[in-house]
């Protein structure tokens, strides 16, 4: 360790200690207590894509750009940027008094190594950097990104605002190999994590960062200034029980709760103390198939599986309060710029009739068709009830296999064959900024095998208009694209959509400030 | 006695070494892969791969038990997959409410059921013994979180006594302490209530049927001298039995408790390592309960040569 590093520690570790003392001195008003809706457990926003250890990075980190709630890119750490007119140099200048946790200020050359190391984890980041040549720094707050052909989505990405975020961190831990996690927790973001506070299952604590320079503009989704009017904001790991929880925030010893059960919701509602928010992009069901065996490598079946999955059964059966879904015919999150209906008909104006038909004329063998119910997990455990129900309607033998969602996880990374441990479909959520466009969105990668992503679908058209949009500048044009992809998404039968929710959020009233933002942020937030 | 001591101490190690090698390869037989579940929900099969190289998961079992009880041998539990931390650090960090939760739990379970099974059997068949064995049943019948619930409801969001949920370290004060820990140690006292309180009053019935007590009670001793000195003294050995089992019982963890009332314990330690598939973890709080287990179990046979000077090893 040198002297300057020393010296670095030893200047954060002064902060942490005056910030915590100052907290305590300030009294409970100053103190945010918040239920997160799941434990955190890693610490590298970048190293996995869990969306708590995301929320944590918004805590310390700060981003390049981010997306406003109309899903606007903006600047946020960047003050200027500007284009060569064959879209192929990039130069961003940071802005002024950008300062790391330790007092270092940021430099171009801390960008450079957090956007490489990003670049080989995240989907969208490895997409960019297909078509990036090099990197630099002309000046201490300048950096270029030169790339080798012109590419359509260099803001989308940089402002990316869910899993694998593009977290600017300083150079010695973005030097960190991107296969393994980092060791300090440093950024130039709105609060400083408290390590030695850190208990995992039971506490995470974040203190104001006192010398963070917020923007001037209105806070909205992942940009806007960050003003920070706690001194403290304390996250119970440990607090997982629904009912508890709920109990908690009536009598006051927590503030937030970051996701309550839909079945509290008509509850807390009636409760004077207490708000109930939904101010986050809704959130997306989606059925999976797996394209790599019987039934499903077949498209005439998935047809068949698209029209029989009508959305509303499954909204009432797993959400049931009203006002907290819709129906949505798009694969990208509805209210999102690449939104739209078209191609859907396959399933939206279509009706058990009609899937029977089609799963008929497929030629299917009767194959049972392994759906994976996971039995732990509140927010999607009633899905696949209802989707075994609709198969077997249709015409399905269906084998519903219950297991733990841990068990469920492992299990779809495997493509073994049915009688070796493999399956056929599962159910999930995504949250609205993941699957906001046709890089983003996991399911449309169409690479067979060498996509990745649990289910393998292959389409080399998909992988052709995807290859277009990622080169295409212009909005209308991308527009057109995004559409072109979901008409024959739909034609294969990529996935399902099943419609979306609104994850609620509840809070006592003394807390104020809430804004429509893209994950679960604790800036502008005020407790009187 | 000494020899004793050593032979039981010297017993512990083959008992060890067999949940060791069990656990191992039951969590390696079991679905599920930490990899995937470190990955997150939106990683590809590649990223999966990664970790799963880097966890030292794709060597041969036998190599990754080897490493693995090569360093447990050197005391070292390893490093757990989750949270990054060594499993010692861990069991330590969680330790201290499981302690503290199993201990005011019995205490507080001793203090009521001991004087109640006196009584009970004092007054066997009168209106007091049928209420307690009543007690007993609907003490073993309610399940802890139900109790849990009702008493959250009732004494800290009707009454506004006690804190609905959280812990706080002894070191943090004596009363916050203390006050976070009355709703769970009263939800799961009720059970051992119900058990010692039946095996108290079944052990002293026993012995009051004994000639020694009806000698005592024609020298005249005082009734309640009769009870405590020579009925409970006598029939303390399967009650010392019962409160052991208890007290392994509690420091094994006790998951729905710690969960409702949000007490970071070594129960949801352990649920949180198996959900996760944190092997690492598992593994170390496995053998750690099973080393508490055996060293409960010879503190409660120790215990007997004190309690009946009958009894030598």
């Amino acid at each position: 360790m040198t002297i300057s590093r020393i010296a670095s520690a030893i200047g954060a570790a002064a902060v942490l200690v005056a910030s915590a003392g100052a907290a305590l001195a300030q009294g409970d008003s100053k103190v945010l207590r918040v239920v997160p809706h799941s434990n955190l457990a890693i610490l590298d926003p970048i190293w996995t894509t869990a969306y708590m250890s995301r929320n944590h990075g918004y805590m310390i980190y700060d981003t390049l750009f981010g997306s406003d709630e109309k899903n606007q890119v903006k600047p946020q750490m960047v003050e200027s940027w500007s284009v060569s007119p064959d879209n192929r140099l990039w130069t961003f200048k940071l802005r002024s008094g950008l300062e790391f946790h330790d007092g270092k200020p940021v430099t171009g050359e801390d960008v450079v190594a957090s956007l490489a190391r990003w670049g080989k984890r995240d989907a969208m980041g490895t997409a960019l950097f297909t078509f990036v040549d090099r990197m630099d720094t002309p000046a201490p707050d300048t950096f270029r990104i030169f790339l080798r052909e012109a590419c359509g989505f260099v803001l989308e990405a940089l402002g990316k605002p869910s899993s694998n975020v593009p977290f600017i961190m300083p150079k010695r831990i973005a030097e960190t190999d991107a296969f393994k996690q980092i060791e300090e927790h440093i950024g130039s973001g709105p609060y400083m994590f408290v390590k030695d506070q850190f208990k995992p299952g039971d506490k995470a604590v974040y203190v104001r960062n006192p010398k963070y320079v917020p923007r001037k503009e209105a806070p909205s989704g992942s940009t806007g200034g960050k003003h920070v009017y706690v001194e403290r904001v304390e996250w119970n790991l440990a607090l997982r029980d629904a009912q508890a929880q709920v109990s908690a925030l009536q009598k006051g010893e927590v503030d937030i709760l970051e996701q309550p059960a839909f079945e509290h919701v008509p509850a807390l509602k009636k409760d004077p103390n207490i708000t109930v928010y939904t101010y986050s992009p809704p959130l997306q069901y989606m059925a999976r198939f797996n394209h790599l065996h019987k039934p499903f490598d077949n498209p005439k079946v998935r047809q068949a599986v698209l029209a029989a999955f009508s959305q509303e059964p499954f909204l009432k059966a797993q959400v049931g309060v009203k006002e907290l879904y819709h129906t949505c015919p798009s694969m990208f999150t509805c209210g999102s710029p690449y939104a739209s209906p078209v191609g859907s008909d396959i399933q939206s104006k279509s009706n058990m009739k009609k899937a029977q038909e089609l799963l008929k004329a497929s030629g299917y063998d009767g194959t049972p068709v392994v759906l994976m119910k996971p039995t732990d997990l509140a927010a999607i455990q009633k899905l696949p009830d209802v989707a075994a129900q609709l198969l077997r309607q249709a015409g399905f033998k269906v084998d519903l296999q219950a297991m733990d969602w841990q068990t469920l996880v492992g299990r779809r990374a495997k493509k073994d064959p049915i009688d070796k441990g493999g399956w056929n479909m599962f159910l999930t959520a995504w949250q609205g900024p993941d699957i906001w466009n046709p890089i983003a969105n996991a399911a449309l990668d169409t690479r067979g095998e060498q996509s990745g992503w649990f289910g393998w679908g292959k389409d080399d058209k998909i992988v052709e208009l995807r290859a277009q949009f990622m080169r295409e500048t212009d909005d209308a044009k991308k527009k057109k694209l995004a559409e072109a992809i979901q008409v024959r998404a739909f034609e294969v039968g990529t996935h399902v959509p099943l419609g979306e929710f609104d994850a609620p959020l509840a809070a006592r009233k003394n807390v104020t400030g809430f804004f429509k933002q893209t994950g679960n942020f604790y800036w502008n937030l005020k407790k009187n | 006695m000494y020899n004793f001591l050593a032979r039981r101490l010297l017993a512990t190690i083959p008992v060890l070494l067999i949940v060791a090698v069990l656990v191992f390869l039951m969590l390696r037989l079991t679905p599920g892969d930490p990899a995937a579940i470190l990955a997150g929900d939106a990683a590809n099969t590649e990223q999966i791969e990664q970790i799963r190289e880097s966890l030292g998961l794709n060597r041969p079992i036998v190599v990754q038990f080897g490493i693995w009880f090569g360093n447990v041998l050197s005391g070292d539990l390893g490093e757990s997959f989750y949270y990054k931390q060594k499993v010692t650090a861990l069991i330590g960090q969680r330790l201290e409410p499981t302690v503290s939760l199993a201990t005011i739990t019995i205490l507080f379970a001793v203090l009521v059921s001991v004087p109640l099974g006196v009584l009970a059997a004092w007054r066997f068949g009168g209106w007091f013994d049928r209420g307690l064995m009543g007690f007993s049943v609907l003490g073993f019948s309610v399940p802890a979180f139900v109790l849990a619930y009702l008493l959250i409801w009732f004494i800290s969001l009707k009454l506004g006594l006690l804190p609905v949920q959280g812990y706080h370290r002894l070191a943090d004060g004596f009363w916050p302490y203390l006050e976070h820990l009355l709703l769970p140690s009263i939800t799961l006292s009720i059970i051992f209530i119900a058990l010692i309180a039946r095996v108290t009053r079944a052990s002293v019935l026993e012995a009051l049927g004994e000639d020694y007590i009806r000698t005592a009670r024609a020298k005249g001793l005082p009734e309640m001298r009769v009870l405590v000195r020579h009925a409970l003294a006598n029939a303390a050995v399967p009650i010392v039995t019962v409160i052991g089992l208890g007290v392994a019982v509690l420091i094994g963890g006790v998951v729905v408790t710690e969960s409702v009332y949000a007490i970071p314990g070594l129960g949801r330690l352990t649920v949180d390592a198996v959900l996760a598939r944190d092997f690492p973890t598992i593994q170390g709080v496995i053998l750690f309960f099973s080393f508490a287990y055996v060293l409960i179990n010879l503190l409660v046979d120790v215990s007997y040569v004190f309690l009946d000077p009958r009894i030598r090893y």
